[in-house]
């Protein structure tokens, strides 16, 4: 389909043209693609941020806290996408919860201050101006991150469970301190679930379009709400398809370099580098 | 001036207040906006901005909408079908996959595991353009308006049935089996005797889990579904395209509670399979 040709409003020509990829290169629709990969990172960074220290609280907390944890994580994971999403719209526009909460946080403020007669000096503004926490590439991310977290946490958790305790106090007992033992035992042990967790974030992140779409503005658009577009109402199903296969090749490219990680990653354990 | 030799407690993060405190902050966030969204499906205010009292005028309000009810019986129909479906090919694949070597079998592995690793917008258009190539019929007729999303949400579910299922294969010993044979049984018994048995809290498992993953997919169906097969996160979709309303919490919230009683149980199904194992 991609290598076709919209003749009219409803044939398409399959004439294994390749003008769809090439469109795909230029301007406006390169520009989408390449910052939904700049945003797509930025998450995936900030879930790497995030997740890291709460696996390592679940990991190393007692079973029962732990069984605990586990399952309020794995839930928000099975609740739908969607509504998640839209209980975020809640919290974030302009009279959401959070700007009501700022704005008490103001008056608050605005009332001791007055006590003190320093109003006058519109030491934090003459008014309170809400925050505009929606539509725009900040609420973007906030979603991506809220929603992919758990993806992150649940590679890394397991492969924190696979670590032998025994040669993490090994590691103390030879006096190598806290930092040490991170970096030099903990560290190589979990980078696999690392890379599983940035590509388990990382692809569903770039292919992403209802939460560009309900949380994002007009300047905020990913690679999803164009390909959607396409099919849904600009009707230019041969382009559509381009691009999907175009984020389908970035994917395939992905696993491939993990594939060779880890074959690189088996062949220094066998030799005992690591 | 006595150098202070610090000793270090082997491997007590818990102990770590920053971990404590960020683990703590992480979870009130992840919960906040979906607390917040079931507290306030039962606010008595058009706006929902502020708390107005309790009221569970907008269940009731459900139950009256039609279009509503409509949805939510198609999702539940695609729901059960498309679970039915892909259980017994998921169960079936992993059958193949765990007893047959055949041609090409590495990369049929590989192939399963697609579906699941594709971002979720690309299966929808392919489904999308799969069904407008083979001119799939618009049927009118009501069970059969929802085959074609039937069809897209077998073929995403069906890879994980079959690999929960394979990992409880996996664990089967084969000497039970050829005991089995041994002892006069044949091939069919073999399965109903002792293969189905075994894997029956593994089958209900991702039964469940299938159910769910039905329930609540949207990306799929969006593109799947025509105007005569709307389900219910396509109808939740348009409603909060409109705006926010305690409508739309209200059915949030009754979602959210069938697919917590249905994690609820797998987890419970697959929990005591691995407990049996144990044993």
């Amino acid at each position: 389909m991609s290598y076709g040709q919209k003749v009219n409003i409803i044939d398409i020509d399959y004439n294994w043209t390749l003008i769809n990829y090439a469109r795909a290169t230029d301007g406006v629709y390169f520009f989408t693609l390449f910052k939904s990969v700049i945003i797509s990172f930025i998450t995936t960074f900030l879930c790497l941020l995030i997740a890291t220290p709460v696996a390592f609280y679940i990991s190393f907390s007692s079973v029962r806290i732990k069984s605990i944890l586990l399952v309020s994580i794995l839930l928000p994971l099975w609740t739908n996408l969607l509504i998640r999403t839209y209980s975020l719209i809640a919290l974030l526009r302009t009279k959401g919860h959070v700007n009501n909460a700022l704005e008490n946080l103001w008056e608050s403020a605005n009332y001791f201050l007055n006590l003190f007669r320093l109003a006058n000096h519109n030491l934090i503004g003459e008014s309170f101006t809400p925050l505009s926490l929606m539509h725009n590439n900040f609420s973007v991310i906030l979603g991506l991150v809220y929603i992919y977290v758990p993806f992150m946490i649940i590679p890394i958790y397991l492969v924190l469970e696979k670590i032998d305790r025994n040669i993490l106090e090994a590691s103390y007992d030879l006096g190598a301190n806290h930092k040490v033992t991170f970096f030099k035992i903990i560290m190589p042990n979990i980078s696999v679930g690392i890379i599983s967790g940035i590509i388990l974030v990382f692809i569903p992140c770039l292919g992403s379009f209802i939460i560009p779409e309900l949380l994002g503005g007009a300047d905020s658009q990913m690679i999803g709400n164009i390909i959607e577009r396409q099919f849904k109402s600009a009707n230019d199903w041969p382009f559509g398809s381009a691009l999907s296969f175009i984020l389908i090749y970035i994917t395939i490219i992905i696993l491939g370099v993990r594939y060779v990680y880890s074959k690189l990653y088996s062949r220094l354990n066998q030799k005992g580098v690591s | 001036m006595s150098k202070r030799i610090r000793h270090y407690t082997p491997i007590n993060y818990t102990k770590n207040n920053t971990l404590k405190i960020i683990t703590f902050i992480f979870l009130v966030i992840l919960y906040l906006p979906i607390i917040n969204l079931i507290m306030f499906s039962f606010n008595d205010s058009k706006r929902n901005i502020v708390w107005r009292g309790f009221t569970s005028k907008y269940y009731e309000k459900l139950f009256e909408n039609e279009m509503l009810f409509l949805a939510f019986s198609n999702s539940i129909t695609i729901a059960i079908t498309s679970t039915i479906i892909s259980t017994f090919l998921g169960l079936t694949t992993a059958i193949a996959l765990w007893k047959f070597n055949f041609y090409l079998k590495k990369y049929y592995d590989v192939a399963l595991l697609f579906p699941i690793i594709i971002p979720e917008i690309c299966m929808g258009i392919s489904m999308l353009v799969f069904f407008s190539y083979i001119n799939w019929p618009n049927f009118q007729l009501w069970p059969f308006t929802l085959s074609s999303i039937i069809i897209a949400h077998v073929s995403f579910i069906f890879p994980f049935v079959a690999i929960i299922i394979r990992a409880r294969l996996s664990m089967l010993n084969n000497e039970i089996l050829e005991a089995g044979l041994d002892l006069g049984a044949n091939k069919y018994q073999v399965i109903r005797k002792i293969i189905i048995p075994f894997m029956s809290p593994a089958l209900v498992a991702s039964a469940l889990l299938a159910f769910t993953l039905s329930l609540d997919d949207f990306v799929v169906t969006f593109f799947t579904s025509g105007p005569n097969s709307v389900t219910l996160p396509v109808k939740i979709y348009s409603m909060v395209r409109f705006g926010i309303s305690p409508e739309i919490n209200a059915i949030s919230t009754l979602l959210i509670l069938i697919i917590i009683i249905c994690t609820y149980f797998a987890i419970r199904f697959l929990s005591k399979s691995n407990r049996e194992i144990i044993k």
